[in-house]
């Protein structure tokens, strides 16, 4: 099924003027599978995705969705896509209800059909009781959700997601999360674009990386992972004078990944290959008694991505992009 | 606030088929425009403070005008009322016309037409079901000035069926005149700079036109452009068919100022639609 490729560019290029969103970008995303296209504020993701989605038209370079040309073939392109974005929006006029029903209607889906998706959509996204509400007096995580929904209703084959948790709290942004893995489940090939590793890890068969319009990176997430240093496990032993000896256990669970235990201000840090470290270190710890007060599992960020990947960070080079266009 | 929790999984059938597998129905510029028409109008009810420049002002604009100065431009406030009656509603529909831009140039800062965009309607159902729900708005200029019209004494003089065909022409000179509006609305940046250029090619053509004095009063430097303005030739038409006079060649004059500002005007907003980012 690997050759089954949903969603194919070769060589995108975009420019603004003297702005380079795209200079050239490859992708692939196989179907039913998730690709994470991570990058920095002005990376050109969302050019990217305009281009898929048949928003606007490449300088150069070609991309088909489904096998039709976003370019020559738009319309059948427009049937078979789902795009949610932070430009593709609902009428805030209209009720949650309305949007989708008029959404419904310009995908043909008939007077009934129409209505009939739009409970279902409601319903599935928690909006049942706020169906009848014009979309202004919704709430970010509901506004989000109906943004989400207006972008299902024609049940499309591959769905663009940029950066769909943005602005939303860790706990919605779970919620979200489902969303997207039981879209994948039903057989959906998903473009999602996004600033947090965490997330394209969470979520994703592949990771693309992009940086000043070009990919500098595409790999499974492990893979990426690999490059950059994979996870970090934190641990603050409840009694300091059992340092050592947390540390020397930290150290037998990191076996396998290059890195010390570091300390830093009473806490215990220590690269680990994958999430099985952060099991065995509590029954390990458990085991000999000693209690933590804070416990933690994280990836990089995207700044550390960035500066294993181009040796300076994603928010320096917003830095210098600042002042060079203020000199 | 209580945290809403969704149903994880996907419904596994749906009562619909995919969009990609619908047949594709005929006429689909007409009836996505009318379903997007549909949507104008809702807009329309949900915000009734939006109908105060076709309800309220002319109201107010007739009053004001018969009374201030009907005495001294008519010699009678009810001979001004019958004169002024086609010209204020001629005058008040072609400002109504403004407001279209406005609105179109707000909701492509709110992205609601990149969702259009990425649907498979024609490109320019969206700009045609704006123009087209506007005919509601109007119909209410239309029944509002006619209404305090009738209070305050107007009576139709000739046929109702002209007078009905004087409004029908009213309607189409707007809807021609809308294609300005929203073509400034594709091009200007801002809703507020939408409104002052409308405002400034609306108030010369409703001013300089025999809306609210005879042309013949008028300098003989602004007789030209009074007798080419389109306000004129939409005025005298309802005028004439209000008031049972003859209406000469107004009406075709009308009539060729509407194909004019289509045919020159919608291909030039929706060239600038499709290029707006």
């Amino acid at each position: 099924m690997s050759t089954d490729l949903v969603i194919e560019a070769e060589g995108l290029v975009k420019h603004f003027g003297e702005t380079k969103a795209l200079q050239g970008v490859d992708l692939a995303v196989p179907r039913g599978t998730v690709l994470g296209v991570l990058g920095p504020n002005g990376a050109g993701k969302t050019t990217a995705v305009r281009i898929l989605s048949t928003l606007l038209i490449p300088d150069a370079g070609h991309a088909t969705i489904a096998g039709f040309d976003v370019v020559k073939q738009s319309q059948q392109v427009r049937q078979s896509i789902g795009l949610t974005g932070q430009y593709a929006s609902v009428d805030e006029d209209l009720t949650g209800r309305q949007n989708l029903v008029l959404f419904g209607t310009l995908l043909e889906l008939g007077r009934k059909g129409a209505r009939a998706r739009a409970v279902e959509l409601l319903e599935w996204f928690d909006l049942t009781d706020a169906a009848d509400r014009p979309a202004k007096t919704y709430s970010g995580g509901m506004r989000r959700r109906l943004d989400l929904a207006a972008s299902l209703v024609g049940r499309p084959d591959v769905i663009f997601l940029d950066e769909p948790t943005t602005g939303l709290d860790p706990a919605k942004r779970e919620d979200m999360w489902d969303v997207v893995r039981s879209l994948v489940t039903d057989g959906s090939t998903v473009l999602l674009t996004t600033q947090y590793l965490e997330e394209a890890d969470a979520l994703a068969d592949e990771i693309t990386v992009i940086d000043h319009g070009r990919v500098i990176a595409h790999d499974t997430p492990e893979g990426l992972k690999r490059i950059v240093g994979g996870q970090t496990l934190e641990v603050r032993p409840a009694d300091l004078a059992r340092m050592e000896e947390t540390a020397t256990i930290l150290g037998q669970v990191s076996t396998g990944v290059s890195g010390a235990v570091e300390v830093r201000k009473g806490m215990l840090a220590v690269p680990v290959a994958d999430d099985s470290a952060l099991t065995a270190t509590v029954s390990r710890l458990a085991s000999v008694g000693i209690g933590v007060t804070e416990l933690s599992l994280h990836l990089p960020s995207l700044d550390e991505v960035f500066f294993k990947l181009t040796g300076r960070t994603a928010s320096e080079d917003d830095t210098t992009v600042t002042k060079e266009v203020a000199a | 606030m209580t945290t809403a929790t969704l149903t994880p999984q996907a419904p596994r059938t749906s009562v619909v088929p995919k969009a990609a597998e619908v047949a594709r129905k005929p006429l689909p510029l007409v009836r996505h425009s009318l379903a997007l028409a549909k949507r104008s109008l809702i807009k329309t009810w949900r915000t009734p403070e939006a109908l105060i420049d076709v309800t309220l002002q002319p109201a107010i604009f007739l009053t004001i005008f018969v009374y201030i100065f009907g005495g001294a431009v008519a010699g009678s406030t009810s001979d001004y009322l019958l004169f002024l009656l086609p010209g204020i509603l001629a005058q008040t529909i072609a400002t109504g016309a403004i407001a279209i831009g406005v609105n179109l140039n707000t909701d492509l800062e709110k992205g609601i037409f990149d969702r259009f965009r990425s649907l498979p309607v024609p490109r320019s159902a969206p700009l045609l079901g704006a123009v087209l729900g506007d005919v509601v708005r109007y119909v209410i200029v239309i029944i509002s000035t006619m209404g305090v019209g009738y209070a305050m004494g107007f009576r139709i003089q000739g046929s109702l069926l002209a007078a009905v065909g004087g409004c029908l022409l009213a309607i189409l000179f707007a809807l021609s005149l809308s294609w300005v509006s929203v073509f400034v609305g594709m091009k200007v940046r801002t809703s507020g700079a939408v409104q002052g250029i409308m405002f400034l090619i609306i108030m010369p053509l409703s001013f300089a036109s025999t809306t609210f004095v005879a042309g013949a009063t008028l300098p003989g430097w602004m007789q030209g452009f009074v007798k080419v303005n389109p306000l004129t030739h939409l005025v005298d038409s309802m005028r004439a068919l209000f008031l049972g006079q003859p209406v000469g060649s107004h009406v075709w004059w009308t009539l060729a100022w509407c194909v004019g500002l289509v045919a020159v005007f919608m291909p030039l907003a929706l060239r600038a639609y499709r290029k707006k980012v």
